[in-house]
C-alpha cells in the first residue's frame, strides 16, 4: 500500500499542483493571481509528461550497441519543450493584458472592473455618446 | 514546377499565411501591408481550391512533413472531411480581408496596423494548421497559435472601447485552460498507446476497450476542444470577445474560429475513437445531445433580450453552434452531413451579418445598439438589403442557404426517429426570427434622425459577395451537399 503510494509520488504532486492551479484560476478575483494559477496549472501538466517518460534506472537516450541499457523516452521531454514555449507566450500575453487593464480601469480586481464595465455597457445602450467622443479623439 | 506545388499543397496552404505574416510586420505602410495580406489570403484560397480538385481525384492525401514518415513523423492529412473547413477558413478570410481595408484604419492606431495584419495572418495560419494536421500534439500547437493571435486581435479593440481588454483577458484564460485540458488528454493517451499520430492512435486504441486512462484522456480532450468550440456551458468567453473585437476581426473570428474547433470535435468523436463505440454513443447521448438542445434555446433567448447588436449576433452564434453539435449528436450519416452543411452555411451567414452590422457602425461612428439604429435602413439601402437577406438565411427561409441546412437537419432527425428534435429545431428557428425582426423593424419602420450617409463601395463589395453566396447556395446547394455527404461517408463509413 505504502510502496504503491510512494511509487506514484510524482502523480500525487501533479494532482495537487493541478488542483491548486485550477482553484486559483477559478476562485481568485485578482487578474494577476489568475495568471499565476494558470502557470501552476500548466506546470503540473509538464510534470505529468516528464513522469510518463521516466523509467526507473533509465539512462539518457544514447544509442550505443556495446552497452545494452534501458533508457528514458525522450519524446515527452521534446513535447514539453514546445509546451513550455507556448506557456511562456500565454503568460506574457496575459501579463501585458493585465497591464493595459490596470492603466485603463485603475484596478485589476475583477469586481471593480466588471462594475465599471456594467456602467460602460449601459452608457452604450442608452446614449452611445461615450463612443462618439472616443472616435473623434 | 506545378508538380512540386501540387505535391506539397497540404503544407503550402498553412505556410502561405504563416510566412507572409512575418513579412507583413516589416511593412509600415498601411496600404501595402493590406495588399500583401490580401494577396496572401487570395493565394491561400486558390491553393485550397486546388487542394479541393486534388481531393476529388485522390480522396485522401497524406503528407509527411520533412519526409519523416508517419507514425513517427508529423503527418498532414487532407481528406474529404478536412477540405470543408479548409475551404471555409481560406474563403472567409479572403472576404474578411477585403472588408478590412477601409474599416481597419478607422478603429486601430495607424502605427500598429501592419502588426495587426501580421496577427491576422497568424490566426488564419493557426486555424488552417489545426484542420490539416494529423498529429495530436501538433494540433495543440496550432490551437495555441490561432488562439493567442486571436486574443491579441480582440485586445486591439481597446483603442475604441476598453471593454475589449477584459473580453480578451477572459478569452485568454478560458482558452488556455481548455488547451491545457486537451494536452492532459493527449498525454494520457500517449501514456497508454505510445503514439501521437491520429490514425495510429485509432488502431492502438481499439485493443484497450475499457481502459480507465483511455476514458479519462477522452474526457479531457473533448472538454478542452468544447471550450474552444464554445459548446453551450463553455461559451462564456464568446459573446464579449466577438462584441468588442475590432469590426474586421469580429467577422473573421465569428465565421471561422469555432468552425475549426467543431471540425476537431467531430474528428475526435468519429475518427480517433471510432472503435470505442460504447464510449462515443454514451457521450453523444448524455453529454452532447442535451447540451446542444440547451444551447439552441439559451443562445436564442439571450439574443432576444440583448440590446447590443454585436453581442446579439454572438449569442445567436452560440445557438447555431448548438445546431451543428446537435447534428453530430444524432450520429447518423445524414445528420453528420447536415452538420457539415450547416457549418459551411453558418460561416457565410454569420460573416454576412457581422459585415453588415459593423459597416453600419462604421457609418454612424457609434457602437451599434438597438436604440441608435432607428430609420437607418432607408439611409443605407444596400447594406440594409444585404442584412435582410442574411437574416432570412439565418432564420432558414427558402431560397437562402440557411434553408438548405435546416432542411437537411430536420430530414436527418426525422429519419432517425427523433421527431421531437425536429420540432425543437423548428421552435428554435421560429424564435430566432424574433431577434432578427427586432433589428429589421427598428431599421426600416422607425423614424430616426436624418443623417445623410453615402455608402462606400470598398465596404459593401465584400458584403455583396457574401450575400450573393447566401443566395447562390440556397438555389443550387449541390456543391455543399455533395461535399458534406462525402465527408459524412468518410467519417462514419460503414459503421452505421
Amino acid at each position: 500500500m505504502i510502496s504503491s503510494t510512494v511509487g506514484i509520488w510524482n502523480y500525487w504532486i501533479v494532482f495537487c499542483l493541478m488542483m491548486i492551479g485550477l482553484f486559483l484560476v477559478i476562485g481568485r478575483k485578482n487578474f494577476l493571481k489568475k495568471i499565476v494559477g494558470l502557470t501552476i496549472f500548466q506546470t503540473s501538466v509538464f510534470l505529468l509528461y516528464i513522469t510518463f517518460g521516466k523509467i526507473k534506472g533509465g539512462t539518457p537516450p544514447i544509442l550505443n550497441e556495446s552497452i545494452n541499457t534501458i533508457y528514458s523516452n525522450p519524446l515527452p521531454h521534446v513535447l514539453i519543450l514546445t509546451a513550455i514555449v507556448v506557456g511562456v507566450a500565454t503568460t506574457a500575453l496575459g501579463l501585458s493584458l493585465v497591464l493595459r487593464i490596470n492603466s485603463e480601469y485603475g484596478s485589476i480586481e475583477e469586481d471593480d472592473v466588471s462594475a465599471q464595465d456594467l456602467v460602460d455597457y449601459h452608457d452604450d445602450i442608452e446614449t452611445g455618446k461615450k463612443l462618439d467622443l472616443k472616435f473623434k479623439k | 514546377m506545378i508538380d512540386i506545388l501540387i505535391k506539397n499543397l497540404p503544407i503550402i496552404v498553412v505556410l502561405c499565411p504563416l510566412m507572409t505574416s512575418l513579412l507583413v510586420v516589416l511593412i509600415p505602410n498601411i496600404f501595402f501591408s493590406w495588399v500583401l495580406t490580401t494577396l496572401s489570403t487570395f493565394l491561400t484560397f486558390l491553393f485550397s481550391i486546388l487542394l479541393y480538385q486534388e481531393i476529388q481525384i485522390h480522396s485522401h492525401i497524406s503528407y509527411a512533413l520533412g519526409k519523416w514518415m508517419p507514425p513517427i513523423g508529423i503527418e498532414y492529412i487532407i481528406d474529404k472531411v478536412a477540405i470543408i473547413p479548409v475551404i471555409i477558413i481560406s474563403g472567409i478570410s479572403f472576404i474578411a480581408t477585403i472588408f478590412a481595408y477601409k474599416i481597419m484604419p478607422e478603429e486601430i492606431e495607424k502605427k500598429s496596423i501592419s502588426k495587426v495584419y501580421s496577427l491576422w495572418l497568424l490566426a488564419i495560419a493557426g486555424l488552417l494548421g489545426l484542420v490539416t494536421t494529423g498529429d495530436a500534439f501538433n494540433l495543440f500547437v496550432f490551437l495555441e497559435i490561432s488562439s493567442l493571435a486571436s486574443v491579441a486581435l480582440v485586445a486591439m479593440g481597446a483603442h475604441k472601447d476598453r471593454q475589449a481588454l477584459v473580453a480578451a483577458y477572459n478569452y485568454l484564460i478560458i482558452g488556455a485552460v481548455g488547451a491545457t485540458l486537451y494536452v492532459i488528454g493527449v498525454g494520457l493517451l500517449y501514456g497508454i498507446t505510445g503514439t501521437l499520430n491520429m490514425a495510429d492512435l485509432t488502431n492502438r486504441i481499439s485493443d484497450l476497450n475499457n481502459n480507465r486512462a483511455l476514458i479519462a484522456g477522452f474526457g479531457f480532450m473533448i472538454i478542452g476542444i468544447m471550450v474552444k468550440a464554445a459548446v453551450f456551458p463553455l461559451h462564456i468567453w464568446l459573446p464579449r470577445a466577438y462584441a468588442y473585437a475590432p469590426s474586421a476581426v469580429s467577422v473573421l473570428l465569428a465565421a471561422t474560429a469555432t468552425k475549426a474547433s467543431l471540425y476537431i470535435l467531430a474528428r475526435i468523436l468519429f475518427s480517433i475513437f471510432e472503435n470505442s463505440e460504447n464510449l462515443i454513443n454514451n457521450t453523444l447521448l448524455f453529454v452532447i445531445l442535451p447540451l446542444s438542445l440547451l444551447a439552441m434555446f439559451a443562445g436564442t433567448i439571450m439574443a432576444i433580450y440583448e440590446k447590443d447588436i454585436k453581442r446579439l449576433l454572438a449569442h445567436s452564434s452560440v445557438a447555431q453552434i448548438g445546431y451543428i453539435t446537435l447534428a453530430f449528436a444524432i450520429g447518423t450519416k445524414a445528420s453528420m452531413a447536415a452538420g457539415f452543411i450547416h457549418m459551411f452555411n453558418h460561416a457565410i451567414i454569420k460573416g454576412g451579418l457581422f459585415i453588415a452590422i459593423t459597416s453600419i457602425g462604421f457609418y454612424i461612428k457609434k457602437r451599434v445598439t438597438i436604440n441608435n439604429l432607428s430609420g437607418l435602413g432607408r439611409e443605407m439601402p444596400i447594406t440594409f438589403f444585404c442584412f435582410v437577406i442574411c437574416s432570412l438565411s439565418l432564420a432558414g427561409l427558402p431560397l437562402t442557404a440557411g434553408f438548405i441546412s435546416k432542411l437537411y437537419l430536420i430530414k436527418a432527425s426525422i429519419s432517425s426517429d427523433d421527431i421531437w428534435i425536429a420540432i425543437l429545431i423548428l421552435i428554435s428557428s421560429a424564435l430566432s426570427v424574433v431577434y432578427l425582426w427586432k433589428i429589421i423593424e427598428v431599421m426600416w419602420m422607425h423614424d430616426g434622425r436624418k443623417i445623410a450617409i453615402k455608402e462606400n463601395p470598398t465596404i459593401y463589395v465584400s458584403l455583396i459577395i457574401i450575400t450573393f453566396l447566401n443566395i447562390y447556395f440556397g438555389l443550387d446547394a449541390s456543391l455543399v451537399v455533395n461535399g458534406s455527404f462525402d465527408a459524412a461517408d468518410k467519417l462514419i463509413g460503414d459503421l452505421k
